[in-house]
């Protein structure tokens, strides 16, 4: 048989591509370091961002890195917990944006657009208001938790309906969306003029709760639930081709869409109801992701994670900076980049 | 060649809400066999080949691969025995051609896939001439190229049934002798048995070895192509009034006008002297 392209040729120009894509997802990394970094030197206490490296090198090689009192106390203490939440939430809200994306073939779907947020905000304006809610001490983050799960689980139980189509569950996200909504407009109507203005706030994500606490619980959570995605990856790659092909593959669709929804929503949940709704960033970061590295669920999930991270934690760098010293809350930032950016990757690329 | 059947279908029957939109479907395909299913909109054709491969499950009957029931086999190792082709296929995002087509490899391998799957995957690109679009994005292309990256991507699969849905449907009429052939020759060389639903009567008469005419969800006639194109079958099921020729050694369908209705001014005047019966 002769070919103008030899068996050897297309394997290798495959294997570049994929080399690429390691090649995106390692950058981005480094740029997430680098970010970070920002993020750690910038405030009052005048640190260096290489004073902010040796800093949190210190603590892991104490003999090799000598830091001062003040940075150690100021980057360890104070802005590391507040970046790490940061990354976390982000990498959360992006892979779980791009397996949403990808287990409803819809390019609007995330956590935010189907109506995970809005559970949780609803939740923390329930106790904060209503001071009704199910864990004692941790109420907010208790009930944010809880109806950031029970959001999801509405959504799980229409999935699990035999001939439910991703359109459908679209339909229920959104509508999911408008109740808690509502429902949280009903309560703020009601409530206290102090409670509402703390409802609020806290309904506008921010970073500035974060806790090493609420880190290390994070961090565990995602530990275990990425692995558990990733297994699933090259199924979620056969569902892009719609739902009778995947199944004619031998892939059971229900089944895969009900397990990553699951993981996805604890990992969400697990954040959220720390730093509140953050919107944008898990409907933008997939297709950043996409737009360089193309579907192939293996290397968008961790790189839709990657870029997450770095949009939440520039956002982040971009709010305490804008009018100092007021620190604006992270999400205001992400809703307030995330329209714009939509648009340009929109007109700038199709495919999205 | 015919030793054996590869495919045994059994009085099968279909519900959707209580009405039945297969009955009494019997058929039996043999290995290197290639079936041709005809019949107007919604006779069931794309009904039954979803029911073969369990997209849908059959609310009665019995459906034997090698004989053994379908019903009890994984859905993985259906995936393993069975390429499905679909009607149309998009994709929201991008995607290049060749890990489309290296999905077919799914049913085979786990997470990874190893050199072997990639060798594959080029050879199928190569059988359907299709190697220059590898790095290419999915969407992009003309819908015959889609057509044949799918066909492509259920050959990866390395079935032992394929079952098409209007495989030809989307392509010029060369295209259209391209794919058949390409199908034709695999289940010759390969002993795959191909079921194909086919709108163009004539080319189901080319290709197929036997063709089943459907309407309303049950068989209507099936058999040689000599012996179901006849212009009383297809007046029966497509209610149209038409001249079977013989050309090539297979019969040749020219259709005519629908039923009890006359040709538009202009055109068939030949026809209109023309009785049928």
């Amino acid at each position: 048989m002769i070919a103008e392209t030899t068996t050897d040729e297309i394997a290798e120009q495959y294997q570049r591509f994929a080399g690429r894509k390691v090649a995106f997802i390692f950058f981005s990394t480094l740029l997430l370091v680098f970010v970070s970094g920002i993020s750690a030197s910038i405030g009052s206490a005048g640190i260096t961002i290489k004073e902010a490296y040796i800093t949190i090198l210190h603590r892991f090689f104490p003999a090799y890195f000598h830091t001062t009192w003040l940075a150690e106390t100021c980057v360890w203490d104070l802005r590391l917990p507040r970046i790490t939440l940061g990354i976390l939430t982000g990498f959360n809200l992006g892979i779980a944006g791009a397996v949403m994306q990808g287990i409803l073939r819809n390019p609007l779907a995330s956590p935010y657009t189907l109506g995970i947020s809005a559970g949780a905000s609803f939740g923390a304006t329930l106790a904060i208001i209503a001071g009704f809610g199910f864990i004692g001490e941790y109420l907010i983050i208790g009930n944010a938790f809880i109806f950031a799960m029970l959001c999801s689980f509405i959504i799980i139980i229409f999935a699990s309906r035999r001939d439910t189509t991703p359109e459908t569950l679209i339909l229920v996200g959104i509508a999911i969306l408008y109740i808690f909504s509502a429902a949280t407009i009903i309560l703020q109507y009601f409530g206290e003029e102090e409670a509402v203005a703390a409802a609020v706030f806290w309904t506008v994500g921010g970073l500035d709760r974060a806790s090493w606490d609420q880190v290390y619980m994070s961090a565990a959570i995602l530990a275990i639930c990425v692995p558990l995605l990733m297994i699933r990856a090259w199924d979620l790659n056969v569902m892009l081709a719609g739902d009778e092909v995947a199944k004619s593959l031998g892939v059971n669709v229900r089944r895969v869409r009900i397990y990553t929804l699951s993981i996805m929503t604890l990992m969400v949940a697990s954040t959220i109801c720390f730093t509140g709704t953050i919107g944008f960033v898990g409907l933008v970061a997939p297709h950043i992701a996409r737009i360089v590295i193309g579907g192939d669920n293996r290397f968008l999930l961790p790189a839709s994670g990657i870029v997450g991270a770095e949009l939440l934690v520039g956002a982040d760098v971009l709010g305490r900076n804008i009018i100092p010293p007021v620190v604006l809350p992270v999400g205001a930032i992400t809703a307030c980049m995330g329209g714009p950016l939509l648009l340009y990757l929109v007109k700038s690329r199709r495919g999205i | 060649m015919r030793l054996k059947i590869k495919l045994k279908i059994e009085d099968i029957e279909f519900k959707y809400a209580s009405t039945a939109v297969l009955e009494n479907i019997c058929l039996e395909v043999a290995p290197s066999e290639v079936v041709s299913i005809c019949g107007p909109n919604g006779a069931g054709k794309t009904t039954l080949l979803r029911c073969i491969n369990r997209i849908l499950k059959a609310t009665k009957g019995n459906i034997l691969l090698d004989g053994r029931e379908i019903g009890n086999m994984k859905m993985s190792e259906i995936a393993k025995r069975i390429g499905y082709v679909p009607q149309s296929t998009s994709s929201v995002f991008p995607l290049t051609v060749f890990d489309m087509v290296l999905m077919g490899r799914r049913p085979h391998v786990g997470w990874r896939s190893g050199e072997a799957d990639m060798e594959r995957v080029v050879d199928v690109l190569k059988m359907m001439k299709i190697e220059d679009l590898a790095m290419r994005d999915f969407s992009g292309l003309s819908g015959g190229q889609q057509q044949k990256v799918i066909i492509a991507r259920a050959l990866a699969q390395e079935p032992e049934v394929l079952l098409l849905d209007e495989p030809t449907s989307n392509l010029d009429i060369k295209h259209q002798l391209e794919v058949m052939e390409i199908i034709k020759n695999l289940s010759i060389e390969k002993g795959i048995s191909v079921i194909a639903a086919i709108h163009d009567l004539n080319l189901a008469s080319r290709y197929a070895d036997k063709i089943i005419l459907m309407k309303g969800g049950k068989i209507f006639c099936a058999g040689k192509p000599a012996s179901v194109l006849t212009p009383e079958n297809i007046l029966s099921v497509y209610g149209v009034e038409a001249v079977v020729k013989n050309e090539l050694e297979r019969p040749y369908v020219i259709p005519v006008r629908p039923r009890g209705s006359k040709s538009a001014k202009g055109i068939n005047s030949w026809a209109e002297e023309l009785t049928i019966p």
